[in-house]
């Protein structure tokens, strides 16, 4: 596919501006260096966009069990809530009673997020999950230092974490202590008893955790780290299946974030915009970042009176929390717990019309998602979880997420979201059969896969030993 | 009422049984009695009719506003309409990270594009694929200035105040301290910042133009933070830079902006765009993803997220940032509307900026309010001499958001493209009304 860069010609462009019916002036230093961007008609532009759209797998383009990212249908009235000018046209910094609606927008959110998480305050400011987590520790970090307690310098996580926790944790000034899981991917108690101590600022966890397993003890564990002084931290992305029929706050954690682009059905935009905000307990409350609305009647900002700042410019992805408002008003008090009751239902019953042929990592009953390992027939016939991840590609399936959680070797994960029909989940289960067939008959055939896709696999190597990271006019 | 969840009830049913259970209730066996919720307390769900009524309701409480002549931080500018064509289209709107390359090159090459423009507007040699917004951008700009005996960060004191709290939580975390330099009639004071910057400096950061629209000496400023051994971030406005001395002209190690002016909606603040370039030498430093060319199997063009090895998937705890979504529609959005304006079209913009914004400086001193900082600058200013209150509350009356106010006294006015000459002539006059008062 041609670049941007390669398409039209010099002088062909769109006419936008209008003439300028000021006296022109201009500025003292210019800059010298040669500005090159796109010239390109209109038509040649559209054509250009069009031609990338038709090499993007979208949600509406097929199947997407893609699991740990929830990518469920994007529901279309959220888009058009959205695109209302009484939103888009807002300057964040216009007078607050000109703004009621935005402000009831958030409050809105932040009442409706809270009672679904069992949390007393929120913020909506954090970008994205991973921001959120950034967030959420900084609050622990500042109620520790708040009452003094400085030696409070460690962030236990489990090993089947998501990376992001280990990392936001250093960056919130924390070291990370990893605890091994159990074989069935669950939280050592033993362990975690050993790790929890006076150093101990809070643990990380994600329940139901990497492996799709809700963990039973999450009591026992919550109340472990809370009698050593720390603080829990709840990872939301896997809230999907718990949403209305568990909440963290009743779990013993005291601090959350969500993921509204995974749970709340916002669109994940090709990897952002997405939007993370972040609830805790009354006692953390002081602490939240940026502005909140307040007031009865008529609503205004405020700031917290121990406020760790703000983490991002305003109030966060307004936008995308309009969507997610949408969304929750849609679902409302029933169709929250429907829909994740669906989401574990698919998932269980693509599990167990799999589970003959594929060896599910953790057997019994799985939440939204499941975790099968493809170690054994790697062993057997050379075909590798990439492999069989790379064939679905020539059934317009998108993969399940590779190579994670990393305590299971060849891991494929599943999600296949409570939006699936079961039509679309016995096609897709037929296709994981039959590329099971293949990789017994004809295993080099799965090597050489995808072959139906505009491109086939790339050379990821070559890529990073000999970066080429733009366009060289 | 709705929950967008395809089969019916029966069909459910039929599939609780297939996989072996009773009810959903047996689904959730593992869940502990003691935790298990009865029941949300919120309002029961709503029909898509109800729903967009009620978002109607919510967004027609708020004012929309004819004219703005504020922007501190947030633009208000014309966003051509292949822009919005072109962001629309659901497969970019709806598709996950590209980590799957053989179907994702459409957003990759979108984002690859991106980083060619940005490089190209910056005078940068790298781009990252975007990060949250500027703010965030500046932050995690000053972590890879970071080195063991360098953790003191320098911010001139007349950057945009979201910017600076967002670099202080950001430090509250990772230990950096922060120190603000005073500015000077409206510009950074270079003798203070050369009195201050020492062994122990990370980095400067420098608002370009800054908070009060005024044109700083960026590169005076980038030869003193270098002499002091520090690294320099230059935080620019990236309509000002089709016309302004590039970051990369200027010395800077790394380019970092808002790029909400790029063809994002002001949307109450988000969500907007942080952009990151930097030097070849800090390539490996950049947080975020990277979209990097390659070839395919067959050696055909191909592009791939690259450089993971930064990233939290992969070094987790060692990794350079926790950051894992950027914006890539966002950045798809700047860079259609790079595209769809061009080099001549984005200097024509700033052109009428910087016009537009004169002459209305201009008009509202004939109507009393003075320069506060007389200094060049790019498309905002800061007037001083009138009742900052009364003034915004007459404009608003006549639909018109004036600028934002800093004190009693002090507003802080933008004006750009979409700001005609008669609207700033009745803004001038409102102002002249309320001021002979």
């Amino acid at each position: 596919m041609k670049l941007i860069f390669e398409r039209g010609s010099e002088g062909q462009g769109c006419a936008v501006l209008p003439a300028c019916d000021v006296p022109p002036v201009t500025l003292p230093k210019q800059r010298t260096k040669e500005l090159r961007l796109p010239q390109l008609s209109e038509c040649g532009l559209s054509r250009h966009y069009t031609e990338l759209a038709k090499e993007v797998h979208g949600v509406n383009d097929g199947f997407y069990p893609l699991g740990s990212c929830t990518m469920k249908y994007n529901p279309k009235v959220n888009e058009a809530a959205a695109s209302l000018w009484g939103f888009t046209k807002i300057h964040p910094l216009q007078p607050e009673h000109t703004v009621q609606g935005c402000l009831e927008v958030c409050r809105q959110t932040e009442q409706l997020l809270c009672e679904i998480t069992g949390m007393e305050a929120m913020t909506l400011q954090p970008a994205a999950g991973a921001h959120g987590e950034f967030t959420g520790l900084l609050l622990m970090k500042a109620y520790h230092d708040s009452r003094g307690d400085k030696k409070r310098t460690k962030i236990i996580v489990p090993d089947s974490a998501h990376g992001t926790n280990p990392a936001s944790a250093v960056m919130a000034g924390f070291t990370v202590v990893s605890i091994p899981s159990r074989d069935d991917g669950c939280v050592d108690l033993e362990k975690l008893r050993a790790a929890a101590g006076e150093d101990t600022a809070g643990l990380m966890l994600t329940n139901p955790n990497t492996v799709g397993l809700f963990d039973k003890n999450i009591l026992e564990i919550t109340s472990i780290v809370h009698e050593a002084g720390g603080l829990n931290y709840y990872d939301g992305a896997n809230l999907n299946a718990v949403m209305g029929i568990a909440r963290p706050g009743d779990m013993g954690f005291d601090v959350v974030h969500l993921n509204l682009h995974k749970t709340f059905s916002t669109p994940h935009g090709g990897g952002g915009p997405g939007s993370g905000p972040v609830g805790c307990k009354a006692f953390l409350a002081p602490f939240l970042p940026g502005r909140r609305p307040a007031g009865r009647e008529k609503l205004h900002w405020e700031t917290s009176s121990h406020s760790i700042g703000s983490v991002k410019a305003f109030y966060g992805n307004f936008l995308v929390v309009v969507r997610a408002l949408s969304y929750l008003l849609t679902l409302g008090r029933e169709g929250i717990p429907e829909a994740a009751q669906n989401a574990v239902l698919n998932a269980n019953y693509m599990m167990t019309k799999l589970q003959d042929l594929y060896p599910m990592a953790y057997p019994g009953i799985c939440m939204h998602e499941f975790v099968m390992s493809l170690e054994k027939m790697k062993h057997e016939t050379g075909v590798s979880a990439m492999d069989i991840a790379k064939s679905l590609l020539d059934y317009g399936i998108h993969p399940p997420t590779m190579y994670f959680p990393l305590i299971v070797e060849e891991a494929l994960m599943v999600e296949p979201t409570e939006t699936e029909s079961r039509e679309t989940l016995d096609e897709a289960i037929a296709v994981f059969r039959e590329i099971w067939q293949k990789a017994k008959t004809d295993p080099a055939s799965l090597h050489e896969a995808p072959v139906r896709t505009g491109i086939g696999r790339p050379d990821e190597v070559g890529a990073a030993r000999h970066p080429i990271l733009r366009y060289e006019f | 009422m709705g929950s967008y969840i395809a089969n019916t009830k029966e069909q459910q049913q039929a599939m609780l049984e297939q996989a072996g259970f009773q009810s959903f209730d047996e689904l959730f066996s593992d869940i502990p009695e003691s935790v298990r919720c009865r029941g949300l307390s919120i309002p029961a769900g709503l029909s898509e009719l109800e729903t967009m009524e009620q978002m109607e309701e919510l967004a027609a409480k708020n004012k929309v506003f004819r004219h703005i002549f504020r922007g501190a931080g947030a633009y208000c500018h014309y966003i051509p309409a292949i822009v919005k064509s072109v962001t629309s289209k659901e497969e970019f709107l709806t598709a996950y990270t590209p980590y799957q390359a053989e179907i994702s090159q459409g957003i990759l090459q979108s984002i690859f594009e991106y980083q060619t423009m940005i490089c190209e507007l910056t005078g940068m040699e790298v781009s990252n694929a975007s990060v949250y917004d500027g703010a965030t951008a500046a932050a995690e700009a000053v972590a890879m200035c970071r080195e063991r005996k360098r953790t003191k960060v320098y911010v001139s004191a007349a950057v945009n105040p979201e910017v600076l709290a967002v670099i202080g939580a950001y430090c509250y975390g990772n230990g950096m301290e922060v120190e603000t330099i005073p500015h000077k009639d409206g510009l950074t004071d270079q003798q203070a910042l050369r009195a201050a910057l020492g062994d122990d400096s990370a980095c400067f950061y420098l608002q370009q133009p800054n908070y009060f629209g005024c044109l700083e000496d960026a590169e005076e400023i980038g030869e003193i933070v270098h002499a002091a051994g520090a690294k320099y971030i230059m935080g620019c406005n990236p309509i000002a830079l089709a016309r302004i001395p590039t970051p990369g002209e200027c010395g800077a190690d790394i380019a970092v902006g808002e790029g909400q002016p790029l063809g994002l909606e002001l949307a109450f603040g988000g969500p907007y765009l942080g952009y990151m370039a930097a030097t070849g030498k800090m390539m490996r430093k950049l947080p975020g993803r990277i979209v990097g060319e390659t070839t395919d199997k067959n050696g055909k063009r191909a592009f791939v997220l690259t450089l993971q090895a930064r990233e939290q998937h992969i070094r987790r705890e060692k990794a350079s940032s926790n950051i894992c979504s950027n914006q890539a529609h966002c950045a798809l959005t700047a860079g259609a509307y790079m595209a769809a304006m061009g080099a001549e079209g984005l200097r024509r913009t700033a052109d009428l900026c910087v016009s537009k914004a004169h002459y209305l400086q201009e008009e509202l001193g004939k109507a009393g309010l003075r320069m506060k900082y007389r200094q060049p600058y790019f498309h905002e200013f800061v007037t001083t001499g009138g009742r900052a209150a009364e003034i915004l509350t007459a404009l608003e009356q006549a639909g018109i958001l004036g600028g934002l106010p800093l004190n009693e006294t002090d507003i802080l006015w933008c004006a750009t493209e979409l700001n005609t000459k008669a609207a700033m002539d009745r803004t001038a006059a409102i102002v002249r009304e309320v001021s002979q008062k």
